[in-house]
């Protein structure tokens, strides 16, 4: 109501500047105007902020629908007119390209999402989610995280003990092509492809993505939602009806263990399996073209279980300390995504694996001699030391020690191992942390390792792969409980162990052999020259015991703004994500030829694409990308998807593509064949 | 609007206070501004013009400002009730209808859940005609930046945006009935194909919503959406689409181990008989499932509002694009459909899409004269229109005189389309027919002048609208023909796709072809003793039946003929209003198509029903919602909004949790539908 009688105040405001003007016009009504204006007055100064506030919103919306209005009338070509006006005519999308061709779809095609960029609905929920029925929690526009976080918190995490759904709640994977084409509005994952694809005609009958719960370990989405009998069924079908071309498989990050383990679930028997017939690889598959795939593990997954953070998370700490850690909001954010994430069982997939066969000892790393200096030619820019020799030389000569994936301190990182004084943390006796019941709900198992339980982890000091899974061991049982049940990490000596036929090595490269397929290819395909986190450098976090005990130290890092380590943190060639020896390895070495891995000589392709950042801000995530996410939209990849989808080989491709030294590194690895 | 304003001025001025401060203050404002006027007086004609202009200039920016204040006002005060909206619990529209209308019943998902029912039968939803979405796979430019947007269903932002383009790109070929070159329309895939038709328009979701209760997820939930344009066959050929349902059915099976229910709705009904047929025929033309595919996949096909024998309403479709709706519209509004406003003649575009559209052609009515009446016959004569409203209001409308003196006069439903009301009316001997058959098509000269838009009447001249016209009475057989006269490409497509007719002799090798298999009365059920068929529909709302038409009088650009609205029946509540004859029904299926089949065809052991699958009939008497609160009703008997009826939900859970028809409670019926079965002489 008192809204309302201020608008028609108002508007007789707005009927006063004609008053006025006839007020002045005759001269003599002096008197009449001095009794009129000071109420006029009395009520511009009290109104005129609201009237001048609404006014303004008023002009905005009034803008911002007409540039809208403009927005939509303009002809959809327009963006494309601009950008080809500044940057010169653009190449034409893959599609086009492979279409004057003449490229047909030939082969169905199988889309298999990585973590995080499938998205999940609820289908059953606590009364905090209500109307949420088969909306979005994960994937499309995340509000609800910032409407009810604590309650978005609950649904998305896993039961502790079982891996699977809390009781009560069900939160389930999308399905179809929507599953993971964009991951927020705007940010595409799979859609360029899709787009290409269809370019050359392709359409829901012979592309199919293979959406499963990314949260669950392999085996338990077969379990909970028949997900891996889903996708054998669907590919059987799409081999059928596209006269019996086989299938080209296309998995994305952890996608690609998964499919691992789906070609090795399909051809086991009946009740763990899927029982295809030990001939199924064979008969559906023609190629496995795995983007970006950590089939050793990645180091970024490392850090995120045992301290719920990586390179971005220590970066935005060094930028603003204590927003993250202290109790603002009363929630404890990274308390809470590591509860979250430590309940899902997926991401112990990516723990490196191979132990320090593959990843380096303490003293000794693959990828030791490698020259952060090499990959930074034309784009990155000359300011780092791509022409300062002596630069590049003190790096090398310094010899950063990936094989200690985590060290405390920055000195321990660097001296040589007979200079370490390490105490063995497996022995140490964890106390209950009495200061327990303080921390409000945010439950983590640090809370029960006490003082001394830390302190033990931290004088152990440098950790290579192998100590690694000790050390999660230590800090996190439960989790490394359920893990263990689901993955493996080690590196096979004989393969023919009849322990092998369990579900849980399936997904590691080193303890499988591929499946019985000499006609199919498996492709290896990344992006590089993108520094990548491969090795850390910690401290024990000073504040109370409800936090995280154990941080990267982000005041560790070169002063003479060298690339090798910054931030705490190691990087070495790859696409941000995984490192080169990681996605490249296997095909390089392990699976080249007939070796015990690979016994039916299944050919493999090493693909590496040059990062290039786009060269102007209209180019959105670039053409030439060689992130692991923005690779999906990497003009070069894609064509060489249609090319293999429309019946190309590898050979026909130029067979491997090497930027790295991704042979030389392979051939420092010793490991029999 | 500006006499108020200054009204509310007035008012403003009588309340100032004064005091001395601002009295200063203001006439220090009067000083300097008494100095302006001073400066201006010394030229007094240009004082006069300035004041003149500054006035208007004054006047037009308070004009922008108060338009710019008062779109402002508007949208803060739309953000601070959305705010509010959005603040608002979750719960609160509920506790609004709840505390208006008493407590709500629990939704049907949540009663069986307390029952401890829980999901044990995968299903598999079969959407009908319309309801499916269809997006853009690949289009002319004129559709740039739509890739695998929603063409059909969503917001329909594309029709007003671009209209042209767009029936360009939901037309298919006028010869093959699949798409035109350059153009690939698909069906939506997911349970999102066809939860919503639109934003807030359920079909499924309320179902979908329901079975979730019990635990159904999409492991065991499956749409079978496809392409409902196209002819059931071609959705195979283009699509492969019923292979995508079998393997998926058998998927479904396999990792449950249970059988599946099938719930297929409006033209689903006939596209799964269709499967059903496909599935067990050998491969070149089917599926190669086996004979014993259904008995061992199955376990009931519970069909919602199905068009078994057709629709009356598709015949007015095909034949002038117009039903009770659009002639309705036609009278409230004479001439806007007919005009050619904005350049382009809606109705005539909206005939030469659907036409191209197979998938109508399968509703067109089928079995003859035997099922749906001759020329003095039909077997719903003596429907009571009244009666109904009857039963609704009790006492006021008197059984006796308005129920008796319809009764007496029983309609001919038989002729589908009459032309004109007598001719409807007049007893058969007394119709003098013109045989139109022999007439000869005149290219009609004047054919260039309708622009873009062709449709086959363009072809036909004057002389066969006549001709036509001299017919009078169109029986369902005679309709048949007269499509075939006025639009013989379509009627060429649509006869290598369906059949309309009974079979004498079910034995006879030529019903292996698949354009009989969607339809019942040419068909067989498949083997499969312990399989189960539930007719479910709704009943109480009046539903087209027949119609009455007249030659338009306009120019030939337009469709020759038009529903004649001005014909009504005697009575207020008589079953012809608006030229159209109206029946029992769900709107738009009438009872007799929906329940023939359960009700009679395939009752016990029949020829069409070999192995004696039982059949129920489940009828849901129309309630309109109580209150606006409801929404679309939990009661409703509307063909679509059947969709979101508590009771069917309530049906359908119980069976996929294991009920048979039996437990449901076996038949349940409101209409005369065993009735009129009887009337219907059919050998069995």
């Amino acid at each position: 109501m008192s809204l309302l009688r201020r608008r028609k105040r108002s508007d007789d405001d707005a009927q006063q500047p004609p008053h006025t003007a006839e007020d002045g016009g005759g001269d003599d009504d002096k008197k009449f105007k001095s009794q009129k204006k000071p109420g006029k007055k009395r009520r511009r100064n009290g109104y005129s902020c609201v009237d001048s506030c609404c006014w303004l919103v008023g002009c905005i919306c009034t803008t911002w629908w007409l540039l809208l209005f403009l927005y939509n009338t303009m002809p959809a070509s327009f963006p494309q007119y601009v950008t080809e006006k500044i940057t010169g005519p653009l190449p034409d999308p893959p599609g086009v390209r492979c279409v004057k061709e003449g490229l047909m779809p030939k082969h169905p095609v199988v889309f298999v999402p990585g973590i995080v960029t499938g998205g999940l609905e609820l289908w059953e929920g606590h009364e905090c989610a209500e109307g949420l029925f088969r909306k979005r929690l994960w994937g499309g526009t995340f509000g609800e995280i910032y409407r009810r976080p604590s309650c978005w918190l609950q649904h998305m995490s896993l039961d502790n003990e079982t891996g699977l759904d809390p009781a009560g709640i069900r939160v389930r994977p999308v399905s179809g092509l929507v599953a993971a084409d964009y991951f927020a509005p705007g940010y595409f994952v799979w859609a360029v492809l899709i787009a290409n694809l269809a370019r050359v005609g392709y359409e829901e009958k012979n592309m199919y993505m293979a959406a499963y719960d990314w949260r669950l370990s392999f085996q338990n989405t077969e379990v909970r939602d028949r997900t891996l009998s889903c996708i054998k069924s669907n590919i059987e079908l799409m081999v059928e009806i596209n006269d019996g071309h086989k299938a080209v498989i296309i998995p994305h990050s952890m996608g690609v263990l998964y499919f691992l383990h789906f070609m090795k679930w399909v051809e086991a028997p009946a009740p763990m399996g899927g029982g295809g017939g030990p001939d199924w690889c064979a008969k559906h598959i023609k190629a496995v073209m795995n983007i970006g795939g950590p089939l050793l593990g990645a180091p970024k997954a490392l850090s995120g279980l045992f301290s719920a953070e990586a390179k971005d998370v220590a970066f935005a700490r060094g930028i603003a300390p204590g927003v993250l850690d202290s109790d603002v909001f009363h929630i404890q954010t990274l308390q809470h995504i590591m509860r979250m994430s430590r309940t899902w069982d997926s991401t112990m997939s990516m723990i490196p694996k191979g132990g320090e066969t593959i990843w380096g000892g303490l003293d000794w790393s693959p990828e030791e001699g490698y020259l952060p200096s090499n990959k930074t030619h034309e784009n990155i820019g000359n300011s780092f030391c791509s022409k300062n020799e002596s630069d590049s030389k003190v790096c090398q000569a310094r010899h950063p020690n990936y094989g200690r994936i985590i060290s405390f301190g920055r000195d321990v990182a660097e001296s040589h191992s007979s200079k370490l004084e390490r105490i063995d943390f497996r022995g140490a006796v964890k106390g209950k942390n009495h200061a327990n019941s303080t921390c409000r709900d945010v439950w983590t198992e640090y809370h029960e390792m006490g003082f001394s339980g830390i302190k033990a982890i931290a004088e152990y000091k440098a950790y290579t792969a192998r100590d690694l899974l000790d050390m999660l061991e230590f800090v996190a049982p439960k989790m490394m409980e359920r893990g263990n049940v689901h993955f493996s990490h080690g590196l096979a000596e004989n393969l023919d162990d009849p322990k092998y036929a369990h579900y849980k090595y399936w997904s590691n490269a080193l303890e499988t052999k591929l499946p019985n397929a000499p006609d199919m290819e498996i492709y290896s395909m990344y992006g590089v020259g993108i520094p990548t986190e491969r090795a850390y450098v910690y401290k024990l976090a000073p504040t109370a015991e409800c936090y995280i005990p154990f941080q990267i130290d982000n005041t560790a890092g070169d002063t003479d703004e060298h690339v090798c380590l910054k931030d705490g943190v190691y990087t070495v060639d790859g696409d941000e994500t995984v490192p080169a020896l990681s996605a490249g390895f296997m095909c390089a070495k392990g699976w080249r030829g007939k070796t015990r891995f690979n016994p039916s000589g299944i050919k493999t392709y090493v693909r590496e694409y040059d990062h290039n950042p786009p060269s102007n801000f209209l180019e959105g995530r670039g053409t030439q990308s060689g992130a692991h996410v923005d690779i999906m939209g990497n003009f070069q990849l894609i064509e060489d998807v249609i090319r293999v989808a429309a019946g190309g080989s590898g050979e026909q491709l130029g067979g491997d593509r090497v930027y790295t030294d991704i042979f030389k590194w392979s051939d420092k690895i010793n490991i029999k064949l | 609007m500006p006499a108020s304003r200054r009204r509310k001025g007035h008012g403003g001025d009588s309340k100032r206070a004064t005091t001395s401060e601002q009295q200063s203050a203001v006439k220090f404002d009067g000083k300097a501004e008494e100095q302006k006027r001073e400066e201006e007086r010394k030229t007094k004609d240009l004082n006069h013009k300035n004041i003149n202009n500054l006035k208007k200039a004054r006047s037009k920016r308070a004009c922008i400002d108060g338009c710019c204040w008062l779109i402002g006002f508007i949208c803060s005060t739309w953000w601070f009730l959305l705010f509010l909206f959005n603040a608002m619990p979750a719960s609160f529209p509920q506790y609004v209808t709840e505390a208006i209308t008493g407590p709500m019943p629990d939704p049907p998902g949540v009663k069986m859940h307390k029952e401890g029912l829980k999901a044990k039968h995968p299903v598999v939803f079969v959407p009908g005609i319309v309801t499916g979405g269809l997006e853009l796979w690949e289009g002319h430019p004129c559709m740039d930046g739509l890739f695998r947007k929603r063409l059909w269903g969503g917001t329909f932002g594309e029709v007003y945006k671009r209209p042209l383009c767009w029936i360009e790109h939901m037309s298919l070929d006028n010869e093959t009935g699949l798409d035109p070159p350059g153009v690939r329309v698909r069906p939506v895939s997911g349970l999102v194909a066809a939860d919503y038709f639109a934003a807030g328009y359920f079909v499924w979701a309320v179902l979908i919503a329901n079975l979730a209760r019990i635990g159904y997820e999409e492991k065991n939930m499956y749409m079978a959406a496809y392409d409902w344009r196209l002819s059931f066959q071609n959705t195979e050929v283009r699509d492969q689409t019923l292979s995508r349902m079998k393997s998926n059915i058998e998927l479904m099976v396999a990792t449950s181990g249970e059988k599946v229910v099938i719930i297929p709705h409006s033209m689903g009904v006939l596209y799964f008989l269709h499967f059903m047929k496909w599935v067990e025929a050998p491969a070149p033309m089917g599926g190669g499932g086996g004979s014993d595919w259904c008995a061992k996949h199955i376990k009931a096909v519970m069909n919602i509002g199905g068009p078994f024998l057709g629709l009356p309403k598709i015949v007015a479709g095909l034949f002038s694009a117009e039903a009770k709706d659009i002639a309705v519209a036609r009278a409230v509004a004479p001439g806007v459909l007919d005009l050619d406003i904005f350049g382009f003649q809606t109705l005539q575009h909206a005939m030469r899409m659907t036409r191209t559209w197979d998938s109508t052609m399968s509703l067109i009515p089928k079995g003859g004269d035997a099922i749906w009446g001759t020329l003095d016959w039909s077997p719903e004569a003596d429907y009571e229109c009244v009666a109904k409203k009857v039963k609704k209001n009790e006492t006021q409308a008197g059984g006796e005189n308005g129920g008796v003196f319809d009764g007496l006069k029983s309609h001919n439903y038989g002729r589908i389309i009459s032309f004109g009301k007598d001719v409807a009316e007049l007893h058969s001997s007394k119709v003098e027919r013109v045989d139109f058959r022999g007439a000869l098509k005149g290219n009609n000269f004047a054919n260039r002048s309708c622009r873009d838009v062709w449709n086959e009447y363009h072809e036909m001249g004057i002389a066969d609208m006549k001709a036509v016209a001299d017919y009078k009475a169109f029986t369902v057989e005679s309709v048949l023909e007269l499509l075939q006269f006025v639009a013989p490409r379509m009627m060429k497509r649509g006869g290598a796709h369906y059949s309309y007719g009974i079979a004498d002799n079910l034995e006879d090798p030529k019903y292996e072809h698949y354009k009989y298999w969607s339809n019942p009365l040419e068909t067989r059920l498949p083997n499969a003793p312990e399989m189960e068929i539930f007719s479910m529909y709704g009943v109480g709302l009046p539903t087209e039946r027949s119609y009455v038409y007249k030659s338009s009088s306009i120019s030939e650009c337009y469709i020759p003929f038009q529903i004649d609205t001005s014909a009504e029946g005697g009575n207020e509540e008589g079953c012809l209003r608006a030229g159209v004859y109206s029946v029992d029904g769900d709107e738009t299926v009438p009872v007799l198509s929906a329940g023939f089949m359960c009700a009679k065809g395939w009752r016990g052991k029949t020829r069409f029903n070999p192995s004696g699958i039982k059949t129920y009939i489940r009828e849901y008497n129309h309630a309109p919602p109580a209150t606006l609160l409801e929404g679309r009703g939990t009661q409703s008997g509307n063909h679509v909004d059947i969709m979101g009826n508590f009771a069917l939900i309530e049906d359908i859970i119980r069976v996929a949790a294991g009920a048979t028809g039996n437990n449901l409670g076996g038949d349940r019926v409101y209409s005369d539908v065993f009735r009129w079965s009887e009337r219907i002489k059919l050998r069995l």
